[in-house]
């Protein structure tokens, strides 16, 4: 695995870089005000809940949607100065993105020849993601998974420094989902730049190592997996015991939030289970349990993001009728 | 429907650095270049897709064709037949532009239109790097493909047409009709082209024909019928009626002058693929 303090010394080499990136759609802000930075050598998770913001900043990133303010540049520039475009950024955005009626061979041969790509590395990176078999048929009859596959295959067609893929993972099986997770880490450890987004945090879990968390346009955290990890371990502690009312009074503080879930039973946030541990020891009472909550990074960014879901479900409604 | 199947990819992703930095060490690649790269793509989208290159195939094809049929059956019955109202020979023969003319304008349309459709256009526009690059790449092919097969197929339905012409004015050699050739060549390219800009500009498939068909065609054949002093104005300033004077060695009192025809048309074409081009540098793609 990659060193991950390492990559903090790269800061120079940070090759997309968002400033003060705003989008403005009349009155509503569909980005606002987002900084951050992807260094390469790792694969950074772009997270959020759908409607967050996402696309939108992969599209100003493309220099297809023009910033409100702010600037989003690839290698210090906009994508747009750059000579060859596909060599320095390979991108997906949308899967179905090609003619149904032209084979995978042939768009991917129009694509490359705006760059200058040879027709050998065409079929190279049809044959790397797996469609060397089909390249000669329509599109149009290829599944959901065959077109993430042709719009991976376009976006290393330059063999760039920077991969930046918009929901990579959607209507791909089991098998192809690991097949993109290791492709994309060793992408990273070639040195390339890897910037993926997801609104799940399942997909990107096992394959990131860095995360930009976004809801609402606004950026909600900047971290690396390492620290994320940290924030799902023991923020809440459940404790049981017979002497609880002793206990609580024991605990009570300025930073600590105690809640009362059933009789004899409470869950504290603000002190670890050893400190609680230790005070219960202290002052002789007997706990029947004391168990760290661990919570996955999946409900971590539940948590950040809930915040900013902009559509609401429920389990219950509807079910009862 | 195809039922193809993904192949396993085996290939290590250490692969995909085997060509890596071939291209980096490269000279930076002139203006020039990049235009004829991007040409070059644009002439691969329009020849591998069916709609757009069988299309404007079978529209040639169907000159030819219809030019034959009407030239075959111009004496018939000259109170309702296309004698009626064509009584050149060579107009006649060209018959069947009325029904070239929109399928071309449609394909003009469907070049552009189809990739804002899929969202094929985004990947264009990020690639290429700029976007009046694309509108010029995509022009150039849809001219120089439309204009080629527009001389063909005029020329096939004059050499055709002439051959079992069955009127009564005297037949005319190919040679005596290059003026018109031309005139038609360059009017089916400009429509072309104006389908072109339409896409550009509404970036629907719908809208575009819709408008192509309502605004280019049909909408002069509707003015025709207000008030001559009204129509005298501005009807033959139209792209179609420009056309027309164009296409003919027969002058009306009412078109332009071939020569002011020409301008006018070719104006209207420069101006529509510019408004395009603004349009598109000023909005999100």
């Amino acid at each position: 695995m990659w060193d991950s303090s390492s990559a903090g010394n790269l800061q120079d080499d940070d090759m997309i870089e968002v400033t003060n990136l705003t989008k403005a759609y009349g009155e509503t802000l569909a980005v606002d005000n987002l900084s951050f930075r992807v260094q390469p050598g790792i694969v950074t998770g772009f997270l959020g809940p759908n409607g967050a913001g996402k696309s939108t900043t992969m599209r100003m990133i493309l220099g297809l949607d023009a910033p409100t303010s702010g600037t989003a540049t690839v290698d210090g520039r906009d994508l747009a100065n750059h000579d060859l475009p596909l060599t320095s950024l390979g991108f997906l955005l949308e899967a179905g993105a090609v003619h149904p009626s032209r084979s995978a061979f042939d768009h991917l041969r129009a694509l490359a020849v705006t760059n200058g790509i040879s027709t050998a590395r065409v079929d190279h990176v049809l044959d790397l993601v797996g469609l060397g078999d089909v390249a000669k048929r329509r599109s149009g009859g290829f599944s959901l998974g065959m077109g993430q596959r042709l719009g991976i295959a376009a976006a290393l067609l330059g063999d760039p420094e920077v991969v930046m893929l918009d929901e990579p993972v959607n209507g791909l099986d089991p098998e192809g989902i690991l097949w993109i997770r290791h492709l994309l880490q060793d992408l990273a450890k070639e040195g390339r730049t890897v910037f993926v987004s997801s609104h799940l945090m399942s997909e990107m879990e096992l394959m990131a190592e860095h995360f930009v968390i976004i809801g609402q346009g606004r950026l909600i955290e900047d971290i690396s997996a390492d620290e994320l990890r940290s924030m799902a371990s023991g923020e809440t502690t459940q404790v049981r015991s017979d002497q609880i009312d002793d206990l609580v009074s024991l605990m009570r503080g300025d930073q600590v939030t105690i809640t009362s879930q059933e009789r004899g039973l409470v869950s504290v946030r603000g002190l670890t289970s050893t400190e609680i541990g230790v005070l219960a020891r202290d002052n002789g009472i007997a706990l029947a349990s004391l168990v760290p909550e661990q919570r996955s990074l999946e409900e971590v960014f539940m948590a950040l993001t809930h915040d900013s879901v902009q559509y609401h479900g429920t389990t219950r409604a509807g079910l009862a009728a | 429907m195809t039922t193809a199947t993904i192949s396993t990819a085996t290939a290590t992703p250490a692969a995909a650095s085997a060509t890596r930095s071939s291209h980096e060490t490269g000279p930076k690649p002139t203006v020039v270049r990049r235009t004829a790269w991007a040409i070059r793509s644009e002439w691969i989208k329009f020849w591998t897709v069916r709609s757009t290159s069988v299309t404007l195939i079978a529209a040639g094809l169907a000159t030819i064709a219809f030019g034959m049929i009407f030239s075959a059956v111009a004496d018939s019955d000259a109170a309702t037949g296309p004698a009626a109202f064509l009584t050149n020979p060579v107009d006649v023969a060209l018959g069947g532009i009325g029904l070239a003319e929109m399928i071309i304008g449609v394909v003009g349309v469907l070049v552009v239109a189809g990739e804002y459709s899929t969202g094929l256009i985004r990947t264009t526009f990020a690639a290429v790097g700029s976007r009046t690059r694309v509108i010029l790449s995509k022009a150039a092919v849809v001219a120089a493909s439309v204009f080629a097969v527009s001389i063909a197929a005029a020329a096939g339905a004059i050499v055709f047409g002439q051959a079992v012409y069955a009127g009564s004015e005297a037949t005319v050699a190919l040679v005596d009709t290059l003026d018109v050739l031309f005139g038609t060549a360059v009017y089916l390219t400009g429509v072309a082209l104006i389908g072109v800009a339409l896409g550009f500009i509404l970036r629907s498939t719908a809208a575009g024909i819709g408008t192509l068909v309502g605004a280019v065609f049909i909408g002069p054949n509707l003015l025709s019928l207000l008030p001559d002093s009204i129509t005298d104005l501005f009807l033959k300033y139209l792209p179609s009626e420009a056309g027309s004077a164009m296409m003919s060695q027969v002058s009306t009192s009412d078109q332009l002058s071939t020569g002011a025809a020409y301008g006018v048309f070719v104006a209207w074409v420069i101006a529509l693929l510019g408004v395009a081009a603004i349009l598109v540098q000023r909005r999100d793609a």
